[in-house]
């Protein structure tokens, strides 16, 4: 799986400027061993393994019910696994080094958009310093504009906008995605794709999403794994070099092989 | 007619019934359509109210009210909206005491007249405790209701920012409440009036409500009706300064973003 991984990582070093001198290749960040998480009688995550290195971009893809959002809740310390250990960094779970999006926004209606940005400095940052970080980080999803304005009056994607720069804002070591551009229209989707891979790029935090769209998944993850029943089933790097393309041929043979692996190829 | 409400103003606009009533009753009693002793005409009411204006008696009466009112309001407002955060926030305090307040909820307030009488006789404690037993109930509801609708997923989510219990309160659960509180204070505050009116009547020997039975006691029809108009504008009064206190504090809010 390290080896998957380091593979995953390979072109990426042909990115001018976008990588950290001097941090070491194969360190894990994250790593789970054997989790498992039951509710109930009911079985969501059954023994799952997995090491995920700093700074990469991994999709978790599964079908509705799967556990994919739970492994993820798990990840940003919102559960805790009934079974197996999960480490990050190193160290016992729960620092506030994790942020999650989800797939609603969740911003404050009653604060203006500078403000919102800066919840994610709470117990951070806070008065005028908070303040130009929130600033800097808005420009940086291209809404610096729109800093004093209401939630209320942004579309659905600046809304988004506004949450990855809420949870960017303090720096986190993980990105925890929760399908947080399934009810985009496509076009900003795609829009949202290419801001994601920018920031990413330069932060280099490491980014954990997961979706139920397999185009989106090997169009911005290093390395996609497929869950099934609790398990991983599919263990796979995307070593295709950025920006990619949308609709290019690589990315359909791949993609293919995950939807295969998904519906259990019966049609073969 | 949309010319003529620009012409106005649309605040101005609400206005228009209330001169149109008053002019149509002022030309009814001078043709004698309507007998003196039924329905003074304005005019009669408004000679009534200057009367009352230089003897001072007006303004004392309003004066004693306002502050029974206010007082009232205070003290059934604050225990109302306390109790209404804390059974919000925590299952153990809304467990011990929501069944008994749901209870007494259902006693019409005014049916403890004659055991309040009782207890207080007719002095001022009389007043402010039904005062502020009517006021009690709407903002202790509303206020609970507003914190059991605030949105989970952006507690949730202060949670996941590290917001402490303060924080999470002050920015997320109170903000969130704040648009179901004022429905609960602008309801407060007709019940307030109307507590109060009734109180005055029954029992009192000053305030505008004792004005009024002190008038019909010797047949001065034009301060009766003259007080019922003051009750009109004072209840209006209250609801537009709730409203104004609304506008100021939900500016957020989509439907107070229409400029």
């Amino acid at each position: 799986m390290t080896a998957a991984a380091a593979t995953a990582r390979l072109p990426f070093d042909a990115v001018p400027a976008a990588r950290a001198v001097g941090r070491p290749q194969a360190q894990s960040l994250l790593r789970l061993r054997s989790i498992g998480k039951r509710f109930g009688d009911k079985v969501v995550l059954d023994g799952i393994d997995l090491e995920v290195g700093a700074g990469q971009f991994l999709a978790v893809i599964g079908k509705s019910g799967c556990g994919k959002s739970t492994l993820l809740r798990l990840l940003a310390g919102l559960d805790e696994p009934t079974s197996g250990t999960l480490e990050i960094d190193g160290g016992r779970q729960s620092q506030g080094g994790a942020r999650i999006m989800f797939q609603e926004p969740r911003l404050l209606p009653w604060a203006r958009v500078a403000a919102n940005v800066a919840v994610g400095l709470t117990g951070i940052d806070k008065g005028a310093p908070a303040r130009q970080r929130a600033l800097a980080m808005l420009s940086e999803v291209g809404l610096e504009d729109r800093a004093a304005d209401w939630p209320s009056i942004l579309s659905g994607g600046q809304k988004q906008r506004v949450a990855l720069a809420r949870a960017l804002v303090g720096q986190p070591r993980i990105l925890a995605l929760d399908e947080p551009l399934g009810a985009l229209d496509a076009l900003t989707r795609i829009e949202m794709h290419r801001l994601l891979e920018r920031i990413w790029l330069k932060q280099r935090f490491t980014a954990v999403l997961v979706t139920h769209d397999v185009a989106e998944a090997v169009a911005l993850a290093d390395r996609v794994i497929v869950i099934d029943r609790g398990r991983i089933t599919l263990d796979l790097a995307v070593p295709l070099p950025r920006p990619r393309r949308h609709g290019s041929a690589e990315l359909a043979a791949l993609e293919g092989k995950i939807l295969d692996q998904l519906f259990g190829r019966a049609g073969n | 007619m949309k010319r003529l409400a620009s012409g106005i103003g649309l605040a101005g606009i609400g206005w228009l019934l209330p001169a149109a009533i008053i002019a149509g009753w002022e030309a009814a009693a001078r043709a004698g359509l309507i007998g003196s002793n039924v329905l003074p005409a304005p005019s009669a009411v408004a000679e009534a109210f200057w009367r009352l204006l230089l003897s001072g008696e007006l303004v004392w009466n309003i004066g004693v009210s306002a502050v029974r009112a206010l007082a009232g309001f205070a003290i059934g407002g604050s225990i109302g909206f306390a109790l209404g955060l804390a059974n919000g926030v925590s299952a153990l305090s809304r467990g011990l005491t929501d069944t008994t307040l749901q209870m007494i909820r259902n006693i019409p307030h005014l049916a403890l007249i004659p055991l309040v009488i009782l207890w207080f006789g007719i002095d001022e404690e009389a007043k402010l405790f039904l005062v502020a037993l009517g006021v009690f109930f709407p903002i202790y509801v509303n206020t609970l209701l507003g914190i059991q609708g605030v949105d989970p997923h952006l507690v949730e989510m202060g949670r996941i920012y590290g917001m402490s219990r303060r924080d999470l309160f002050m920015r997320v659960i109170l903000p969130g409440a704040l648009p179901s509180i004022f429905v609960g204070l602008r309801y407060a505050l007709g019940i307030m009036w109307l507590t109060l009116i009734v109180a005055e009547t029954i029992s009192a020997s000053s305030g505008l409500g004792y004005m009024a039975m002190q008038a019909r006691e010797f047949l001065l029809i034009d301060v009766v009706v003259l007080s019922i108009l003051i009750y009109a504008l004072l209840g209006k009064l209250a609801d537009s300064l709730a409203r104004l206190l609304e506008r100021l504090s939900l500016k957020w809010h989509p439907a107070f973003q229409s400029a």
